[in-house]
């Protein structure tokens, strides 16, 4: 149920650095992008923050470049409709492209951006209803007790918390080992997907290393896998709207037959995208094939604890799994 | 700050400040008293979960000003259907509320007010966004199209319209003016979609009467027509 949103003072500041400044004098200030995630938080009143700071009139964070090196510069601000249309994006990295094309309804990519849909909160539940669960700074996990609702909630890497990753775009800017560009204080960082977004044995209330303050510049996709043999799928209960119940997300290289380099992500599965390095380290040097892909669904999703209700998850998990790797055939 | 008590439902609420004149006279619609009817009230209900929700938003206008210059002025330009109007919004403001309540033009409707229907679909310059999800003061520069200003300037039917009406695509009708509005864009952007290209294009608006169908095959009678 949604309410008016709280008052708070807004700011549009046109440059970076003008952004930095209104966040270093306001400890609490919220950073908005497109506000798809932003203004739930607000309308629901979970969080009320007294100052808002819109990033949308930066030119420096808006755009897709395309770098020397033949890999491509994402700005933060950039719309998932401008990801998923972009010929440069679609030629080199299509499932990046692929995976904004799957992210909630047309009007949503329109406004929602890339660096906010990799930024976006969980969305337990429990949690986005404003319980005082271990995220919230409570000490007790909902989504993780005998009677709870945790169909959509993680198989791996639980540390008391058990939400899942929601991005779509993340899990593929995994698989295609996206740099992502940090502004902190004066400098900038550049920062490895398996860094960026962190489990809650790291921080509980975070799921990225974006501390308050930090603003988001842009993605960086490395070469490495343009033009490479790429894969994504998601399910979900719908085809608009949903977040992933499990996506999946590849990019290969095949020589002679034979998978010669990999890298497969699962989303939705853990608190960070789930890198399969167990599928990884299997199929390398091997021919894709129905021996293979027994193996692989061995694999996939060893170690899976699951919940009461997300089972499901384990078997959609290795089925995905087997299907990228059948599109190497 | 002022504090809000709870609401009572049999009073009206006291006017704003005295209407504002600007441009050519024409009174700004937001500030006549709302009559509190039953509807409007449970409207008030329904929409906030708690009474007290509503009833801040009806005095939201009276916030204090702010200290800070550099945040965003109150008073702002919003070009809606052609039109130029200048109005005041607090930042916390949804273009959804500033169409509806503001300039009156309440054929955008509010179904979910979180992103999950699309009832609220207007245009933002040629591509679609939720009015309901986006700050007014985040659209101040970009020409909006809201349902009102689909039709020709002497009320002649968008040719979407038209195919609507012929295919009785409407059944209780609440979802239509984000169809039309979606529809519209889709064939400003491609005049000969494929059946998959228009369900996708129309896959963020909801239809809880399940008339997906009535809608789909206005949009290819619009297509062949425009
Ligand atoms: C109904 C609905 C369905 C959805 N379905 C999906 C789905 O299927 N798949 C999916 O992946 N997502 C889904 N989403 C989430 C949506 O895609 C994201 O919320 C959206 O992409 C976020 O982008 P934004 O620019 O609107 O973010 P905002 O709401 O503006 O920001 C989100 C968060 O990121 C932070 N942030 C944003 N940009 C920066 C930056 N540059 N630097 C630092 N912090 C930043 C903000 O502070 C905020 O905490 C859905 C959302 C809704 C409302
Ligand atoms: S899963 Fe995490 S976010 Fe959800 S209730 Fe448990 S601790 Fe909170
Ligand atoms: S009212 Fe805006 S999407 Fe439902
Ligand atoms: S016609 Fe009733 S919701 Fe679509």
């Amino acid at each position: 149920m949604t309410d008016v949103m709280h008052n708070f003072e807004l700011f549009q500041p046109a440059t970076l650095a003008d952004a930095q400044a209104i966040l270093g004098d306001h400890s609490d200030a919220w950073v908005l992008a497109g506000g798809m995630d932003s203004l739930d938080w607000f309308k629901h009143r979970v969080k009320q923050p007294a100052v808002v700071v819109d990033i949308g009139n930066i030119p420096d964070l808006h755009g897709i470049r395309e770098e020397e090196d033949g890999g491509l510069w994402i700005g933060a601000t950039t719309t998932l409709t401008e990801v998923n249309e972009s010929e440069a994006v679609k030629s080199r990295f299509p499932i990046l492209a692929e995976a904004a094309l799957k992210v909630a309804s047309p009007q949503i990519r329109n406004r929602g951006t890339i660096g906010g849909n990799v930024a976006q909160d969980t969305r337990c539940v429990y949690y986005r209803d404003g319980f005082p669960c271990y995220r919230a700074g409570g000490n007790t996990c909902y989504a993780n007790t005998p009677t709870a609702m945790n169909r959509e909630h993680a198989l791996f890497e639980v540390s008391r918390c058990v939400a899942v990753s929601p991005s779509d775009t993340a899990t593929a800017l995994a698989a295609l080992e996206g740099v992502f560009v940090v502004q902190r204080g004066g400098s900038q960082q550049e920062v490895a997907a398996e860094d960026f977004f962190i489990g809650p044995d790291v921080d509980i209330t975070r799921m990225t290393m974006l501390e308050p303050g930090d603003i988001l510049v842009g993605i960086r996709i490395p070469a490495k896998w343009a033009g490479s043999r790429q894969y994504f799928e998601k399910v979900a209960d719908r085809n608009a709207w949903d977040f992933a119940l499990v996506n999946v997300a590849m990019a290969a290289s095949v020589e002679d037959g034979a998978i010669s380099d990999i890298s497969i992500v699962c989303g939705a599965v853990q608190c960070t995208p789930r890198r399969l390095s167990d599928v990884e380290s299997l199929v390398r040097g091997e021919a894709p094939g129905e021996e293979l892909e027994s193996l692989v669904k061995r694999v996939a999703a060893r170690g899976a604890e699951p919940l009461n209700f997300n089972h499901f998850k384990i078997p959609l998990m290795e089925n995905l799994a087997v299907r990228a790797i059948r599109s190497l055939a | 700050m002022t504090k809000y008590g709870p609401y009572d439902p049999t009073l009206d609420y006291a006017p704003g400040p005295a209407p504002t004149r600007k441009g050519g006279g024409v009174e700004t619609p937001s500030w006549k008293p709302l009559h509190m009817s039953r509807r409007n009230f449970l409207r008030g209900v329904v929409c906030s979960g708690v009474v007290i929700g509503g009833s801040a938003y009806l005095f939201s206008t009276t916030t204090p000003a702010r200290s800070d210059t550099r945040a965003v002025e109150r008073l702002v330009r919003l070009t809606v259907n052609g039109r130029t109007h200048s109005i005041e919004v607090p930042p916390n403001e949804t273009l959804a509320h500033t169409i509806r309540y503001r300039l009156g033009l309440t054929g955008t409707k509010i179904g979910c007010n979180q992103g999950e229907c699309g009832a609220c679909t207007v245009l933002a310059g040629d591509t679609t966004i939720y009015s309901c999800s986006t700050l007014t003061h985040r659209v101040r520069e970009v020409d909006i199209t809201t349902v009102e200003g689909i039709a020709g300037p002497d009320g002649a039917l968008h040719p979407v319209q038209q195919a609507f009406i012929d295919e009785i695509a409407p059944q209780c009708g609440f979802c239509t003016p984000g169809q039309v509005v979606t529809a519209v864009a889709l064939l400003k952007k491609n005049p000969k979609p494929t059946i998959e290209e228009a369900r996708l294009a129309m896959s963020g608006n909801l239809c809880r009467c399940g008339a997906y169908d009535h809608y789909l095959r206005g949009i290819m009678k619009a297509a062949e027509r425009v």
